[in-house]
């Protein structure tokens, strides 16, 4: 039945209350390093580099870590604290503020933020009138988080699509699903190579190849993943929503998906 | 295909154009969505009014034209959705109306039409959702009554329901599409567990009904014992068909919406966006015009038929493109769910899944129309 589809409703919906960092988590990340990772030794960072920050963000996408991640690696050696996670960073980022009241320091043109009611009920937001320029170290950890959120979609699938049985069999065996969770894998794993080519050579051009890719990996991924769970796809308690939401919040991060294009255009002819 | 109107039906659009002109200013504000009581008291009103002004019919007894002509209308003219009435205005009336005896129809039509009974639809269970004649809910027989035992999912107004369609076995030695009976539930039988179930959305719009020896008499039993299958499929080929045509209208609505707000900010002037917008029109003029041509095919013929699944097929598809293109207009705004549209865009998931997945549908399409042969 069509319930679900009043096209009149235009009132906000039951909320959650406002989600809560949990500090402790914040601590235990920077205690393993997370926010630190490119620092130097003696800043008393590991000393690594981006592609290790790339596998780094892409597990943090695969598991849907909430809080202002990248704002607080960003700031890993230029505010106090950040490093070690005593300290919660947020930062406009495009036209957005995550996780702006939680945080203790917010940098980069917060001013006049306003809150809105997130679509992703893990990310609080503010929106911002003045757009900040997207930084391609930023957009290059967004694009690593969104390839672990395209490969946690593509898992789930795959899971419920063995295990979920429909017709005597399960779903999986029938094509149509079976070609789903397919072009989850293959976009995840395109994704992955562009992902990881930038990290290695830090490219402008490599950063927005892989944040396009990376994008409608995490999107269409996981709308797909929805799909395969039916009915029980379009629950709250059904992990696959947080997973696009999170992945749409992501794709307006850093000049959102036209400006990678049209860098990407402008690189064809110069 | 005939895209002129008769001069009826002409009258019939001006008389209803003013009416709506008078009445629509006067509704009080929508409810909000988690508020099923006062949703159900808003859209049993509403359906009230137009019982009164002589259009609460329209659904059942009115020519699809006319029918068409209503839906446009009302949407055009932004009156209420109907809602809470779906199931029993769009599903479970006209199933009566097809198989129901005179007893039947006296009893439950005049309180759908009156807007005085909501109706919810039990056909979906845990295990029986695509499969739906997979289902397991049993009914046995004593003496006057179904003894029925089971549980339903995903029932959509089951919280705020008088009556509930309800599809049980009763023969559970016969072929799974044979052993299917259609009971009318009524919601207030002891044994009778309502669990609400959240949306993405976050809202309670469809729960979960336990029956635990709900005893419902033979007399509310619709067609004969073991036929529920075929009664059912009449009106699901109506759900897929027909039943959207308001909201096709209202997605031409919401694009004029969309190109004036690109306008506004300056998203217009992105070139990629507005062809995509352009493009949008194409789509959904096209899908109005399948929607004519599906009510000339049924004035002719009577019962939609399974075009309506080429109908479903394309327009859930085209409904979530219109939303995601909403959310390319609003740019970072698309993450507030205060923005216009973005509910709507939440709740556009859920069309490629409800009444038939579009999986399915592409296996009826090309089963039923192409002849191809069965297996998935
Ligand atoms: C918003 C909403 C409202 C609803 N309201 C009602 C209601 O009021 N009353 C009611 O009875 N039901 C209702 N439903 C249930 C709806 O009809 C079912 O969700 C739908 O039929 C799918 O069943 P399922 O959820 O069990 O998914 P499954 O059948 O488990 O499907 C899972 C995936 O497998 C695919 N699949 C399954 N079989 C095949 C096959 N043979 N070939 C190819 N792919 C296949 C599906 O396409 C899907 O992608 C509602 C659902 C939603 C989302």
């Amino acid at each position: 039945m069509w319930g679900a589809a009043d096209p009149g409703a235009s009132q906000p919906t039951v909320r959650d209350p406002r989600p809560r960092l949990d500090r402790a988590l914040w601590r235990a990340l920077g205690e393993l390093g997370f926010f630190s990772l490119r620092l130097s030794e003696a800043d008393s960072g590991a000393g690594l580099g981006l592609p290790e920050a790339v596998l780094v963000f892409e597990e943090a996408g695969r598991a849907l870590v909430p809080g202002p991640l990248l704002a607080t690696h960003l700031a890993a050696g230029e505010v106090p604290g950040a490093a070690t996670g005593e300290v919660v960073v947020a930062a406009a980022d495009g036209r957005l503020v995550e996780w702006m009241d939680e945080a203790d320091v917010v940098r980069r043109g917060a001013e006049g933020a306003v809150p809105m009611d997130s679509v992703d009920p893990l990310t609080p937001l503010h929106r911002v009138p003045a757009p900040a320029p997207a930084d391609p170290v930023a957009v290059l950890l967004t694009a690593a988080e969104q390839l672990g959120t395209a490969a946690r979609a593509c898992e789930l699938a795959v899971q419920h699509a063995r295990t979920r049985e429909q017709f005597g069999q399960p779903i999986g065996a029938f094509q149509a699903v079976k070609h789903l969770c397919a072009q989850m894998l293959v976009r995840a794993e395109v994704a992955r190579a562009a992902v990881y080519a930038a990290a290695v050579t830090a490219g402008r051009a490599d950063i927005a190849a892989a944040r396009l890719l990376a994008d409608e990996a995490a999107v269409r991924g996981a709308r797909d993943c929805l799909q395969v769970h039916g009915g029980m796809g379009f629950t709250w308690e059904c992990e696959v929503h947080l997973l696009l939401k999170r992945a749409w919040v992501r794709a307006q991060r850093s000049g959102g998906i036209t400006e990678s294009e049209e860098l990407l255009a402008a690189e064809l002819v110069t | 295909m005939d895209l002129s109107y008769t001069p009826e039906e002409e009258d019939f659009r001006a008389r209803l154009r003013e009416w709506l002109g008078k009445v629509l200013p006067a509704l009080p504000p929508k409810p909000s969505p988690d508020d099923w009581p006062a949703r159900r008291a808003y859209d049993l009103g509403w359906q009230r009014m137009l019982y009164d002004a002589g259009y609460a019919d329209v659904h059942w007894d009115a020519s699809p034209t006319t029918r068409l002509i209503f839906l446009e209308e009302t949407e055009k003219a932004g009156a209420p959705y109907v809602g809470a009435g779906f199931v029993g205005l769009l599903h479970a009336g006209p199933t009566i109306v097809a198989e129901g005896t005179p007893e039947q129809r006296e009893r439950w039509l005049p309180p759908i039409l009156r807007g005085e009974e909501v109706w919810c639809q039990g056909f979906s269970e845990p295990d029986a959702g695509s499969d739906l004649a997979a289902l397991r809910t049993r009914a046995r027989r004593d003496g006057d009554d179904y003894v029925v035992s089971g549980s339903k999912i995903w029932t959509s107004h089951a919280e705020v329901a008088d009556w509930c369609e309800l599809l049980v076995r009763t023969d559970p030695e016969a072929q799974k599409h044979r052993g299917i009976t259609w009971l009318a539930l009524p919601m207030n039988a002891p044994g009778i567990t309502v669990r609400p179930l959240r949306t993405l959305a976050g809202s309670a719009e469809f729960a979960e009904v336990f029956l635990d020896d709900v005893r419902v008499p033979v007399t509310n039993r619709v067609g004969d014992e073991n036929d529920g299958w075929r009664v059912t499929m009449v009106t699901l080929s109506f759900e897929r068909g027909t039943a959207f045509v308001g909201e096709v209208v209202a997605c031409r609505r919401v694009l004029g919406e969309l190109a004036a707000e690109a306008r506004r900010n300056g998203r217009w002037d992105d070139s990629v966006l507005r062809r995509r917008l352009g493009r949008l029109n194409a789509e959904f003029r096209a899908l109005w015009r399948l929607t004519q041509w599906n009510v000339s095919e049924a004035e002719a013929g009577g019962v939609p038929g399974v075009g309506g699944s080429v109908f479903k097929l394309r327009y859930s598809h085209a409904r979530q493109e219109l939303y995601d293109a909403a959310a390319e207009v609003l740019g970072p705004h698309a993450l507030d769910l205060a923005s216009p549209w973005m509910l709507d865009r939440l709740s556009s998931l859920s069309y490629t899944i409800a009444a038939g997945t579009s999986q399915i549908q592409q296996n009826i399409v090309a089963e039923r129309i192409l002849g191809l042969p069965k297996g998935r």
